[in-house]
């Protein structure tokens, strides 16, 4: 069984859901990638989404772009992201990691020798936010091949046929986006989520996370209520960009620990 | 007989092409998708679009033939298609024009568009004007100081030019931050792309927009020259103007199809926008294609002297016709363009954008090897005003 499967079996028994911190590797700076990683899952993180730099992440909001400007300015490529779990492995075996980023970086380095590495260094999942479920078929055969995880994004404005396709394709969890926009925007629309989930259980049946708009306890509180996981990004980079360097660690666990205890207080409902 | 039948019903041309958006964006295009494809056989949606642009866009334009250049260069003749007498300038109005009539039809009240010279900026609030329709574009902070006179254009004719402060500040930059903008106000807003790239429809979309030029070339060159052209020349940003003259060549195997690069500081240096000759495929914007990147698959900042062409992918058409050795791709540096912009002042009394100079100036290269029988058709995709002020900054050498 994956790392993935097992993580959100045993959250099933506790009755508890999911928390999937999102962070850029290299950000603010490489040396506190894994640190970082280590203290996301002290804090209670049951899931690490690690995004990968890119150079024109479209689908992403200023905050999650500058994050990613300040891991460029350092050199921080694909290559660099894999070292960094590769070393995160060393002493955490449990926690699965979720490589989040774009196509171009992955084809770059090539399917074979991506997904290889990959496997090599503890990733359990990936993402690749420009690829819909037309385009990488050959793709997701790779990532099947080394038993990596292919997470695939739906959102509100998915039709039915699209989503029948994705949970063929989808393996580990899928993400459900919870708004129209892009990451870091503010406008989630809670009700859309209760009534879009309901449909989306009835075709998918691995766990469905939550993302894009979590930015407070009250709110990923509201959405474990309703997902398997909730999906906090821009508002933990926000804190590693407003803290200063010595306190980014702290700053980030307290965080973290609070929406750790928001989504507890939701209890289980499955 | 038509053979040439791409792109497919995803938009690929061979490997190239496709839709590589998030999943918030997939029923936007869609949507598009359908709505294009129903208006692209609509009678009532073309005859509007072909009386726009002839009564407002005031098409077609002429192909003239600059004779004393030619005579100048020795060799083959050079012919200009004029797009640079097209309203505002440049050929970016053709496609702006059908993408706010199919906006309107879709019941869309705003436009947004990403634009690195301004044409294509200037071109969208054009027609959102024309139109009565709320207009946005975005704009890398860096092209801005360098097309100053376009930024105060757009915002003549009502629109909201947005500054774009992220990555390398400049085209495909703006590409991005539009498209954030269309995927959070997708509900009333048409997001007009200004090139042949971006994903399916846009592509396929632009250039038929764009295809006017080379189907009135095929008639202008018949009635005036009895034969059509040996060679067809196009400056490559994106490709637009080059898809437009090339398009309804493509069958003619005979005639051969030249898009010319910025090769900016020369090929070597590094510091250039030649994407079909030093790229490799990749994806970026929606789209598979060539492009420039480093080892690590991150996109490389571009250089040209021309804004238009600073732009580090290129349509998925190209990198089709380019695989498919239908089209040849070659670079021209910055100062072999302003040469050629001096140079046709000069001979012709006409001032050239200098994204269409790197055009004029590789034919002037190839003229010269040629016979005085053979016809080069050049899309004369601009004209030069907004170009005085890098012209002027570079002119130190050349005597006025
Ligand atoms: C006059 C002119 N020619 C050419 C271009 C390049 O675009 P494309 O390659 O899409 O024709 C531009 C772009 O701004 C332009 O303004």
């Amino acid at each position: 069984m994956s790392r993935i499967a097992i993580v959100f079996g045993e959250l099933r028994l506790q009755g508890r859901k999911a928390l999937i911190p999102f962070i850029t590797a290299g950000d603010p700076e490489p040396a506190m990638t894994v640190p970082l990683m280590h203290e996301l899952v002290k804090a209670g993180a049951d899931v690490i989404e690690l995004g990968v730099p890119f150079s024109d992440p479209m689908a992403d909001g200023p905050t999650i772009q500058r994050s990613s400007e300040r891991a460029l300015k350092r050199q921080v490529g694909l290559k660099d992201v894999l070292t960094m779990v590769a070393e995160f492995r060393t002493t955490d075996t449990r926690t699965p990691v979720v490589l989040m980023g774009y196509a171009n970086p992955v084809e770059a380095m090539g399917y074979e020798k991506f997904t290889a590495r990959a496997k090599e260094c503890g990733i359990d999942g990936v993402l690749t936010v420009d690829y819909p479920p037309e385009e990488c078929r050959e793709w997701v055969e790779y990532l099947e091949r080394r038993q990596i995880d292919a997470i695939f994004l739906l959102s509100p404005t998915t039709p039915q046929a699209r989503i029948e396709q994705v949970a063929k394709m989808a393996r580990g969890y899928v993400y459900y986006v919870s708004l129209k926009g892009v990451t870091g925007s503010s406008n989630l629309d809670l009700n859309d989520v209760v009534n879009k989930l309901t449909r989306l259980r009835s075709i998918i049946s691995i766990p469905i996370g939550v993302g894009f708009g979590i930015r407070d306890g009250a709110t990923a509180k509201a959405v474990a209520a309703l997902a398997d996981a909730v999906v906090v990004g821009s508002r933990i980079i926000e804190e590693i960009e407003n803290s200063p360097r010595d306190e980014v660690l702290t700053n980030v666990y307290h965080l973290v620990r609070s929406l750790r205890g928001a989504i507890d207080e939701a209890g289980g409902t499955l | 007989m038509k053979v040439y039948d791409l792109p497919d019903r995803h938009g690929h041309f061979g490997p190239y092409g496709g839709v590589f958006v998030a999943e918030t964006l997939i029923a936007a295009l869609e949507e598009l998708r359908v709505q294009y494809e129903h208006y692209r056989n609509d009678a009532a949606f073309q005859a509007e679009f072909a009386y726009e642009l002839r009564h407002y866009v005031g098409r077609p334009s002429p192909i003239y033939h600059a004779k004393r250049w030619s005579a100048h260069l020795g060799g083959a003749q050079i012919l200009l298609k004029r797009e640079d007498l097209n309203h505002t300038g440049a050929h970016k109005i053709n496609n702006t024009v059908g993408q706010a009539l199919l906006a309107g039809r879709m019941g869309k009240s705003r436009v947004i568009a990403e634009t690195g010279a301004g044409q294509h900026g200037v071109a969208t609030a054009t027609v959102a004007a024309r139109y009565g329709m709320e207009c946005v574009v975005y704009m890398g902070s860096v092209d801005m100081e360098r097309q100053a006179a376009n930024v105060h254009r757009m915002k003549l004719l009502g629109a909201t030019v947005v500054p774009v402060e992220s990555g390398s500040r400049t085209l495909k930059d703006a590409l991005n931050e539009a498209m954030r903008d269309w995927v959070t106000n997708v509900g009333d807003t048409f997001y007009i792309i200004g090139t042949v790239a971006g994903p399916h429809p846009y592509p396929m979309m632009v250039r038929d927009f764009q295809a006017i030029i080379g189907r009135e070339a095929m008639v202008q060159m018949q009635e005036e020259y009895g034969r059509q052209p040996d060679a067809l020349i196009a400056c490559v940003g994106g490709g637009s103007n080059a898809i437009g003259l090339f398009y309804p060549y493509i069958d003619n195997g005979n005639i051969r199809m030249i898009g010319v690069e910025a090769a900016g500081c020369g090929i070597e240096s590094g510091q250039h926008a030649a994407t079909l000759m030093t790229g490799r495929p990749g994806v970026l914007h929606g789209n598979r294609t060539y492009l420039i990147q480093d080892e690590n698959g991150q996109i490389i900042e571009t250089h040209s002297i021309s804004a238009g062409l600073d732009y580090p992918g290129v349509g998925p058409e190209h990198a089709w016709l380019k695989d498919s050795n239908r089209a040849e791709y070659v670079g021209i540096t910055d100062d072999e363009a302003l040469a050629a912009f001096h140079a046709l002042c000069r001979y012709e009394g006409i001032m050239p954008a200098l994204e269409s100079s790197h055009a004029l100036a590789y034919a002037a290269k190839l003229a010269p090897a040629l016979g005085g029988d053979k016809l080069l058709l050049v899309n004369l995709s601009g004209r030069g005003d907004k170009d005085m002020a890098t012209v002027v900054a570079r002119a130190s050498g050349i005597t006025f």
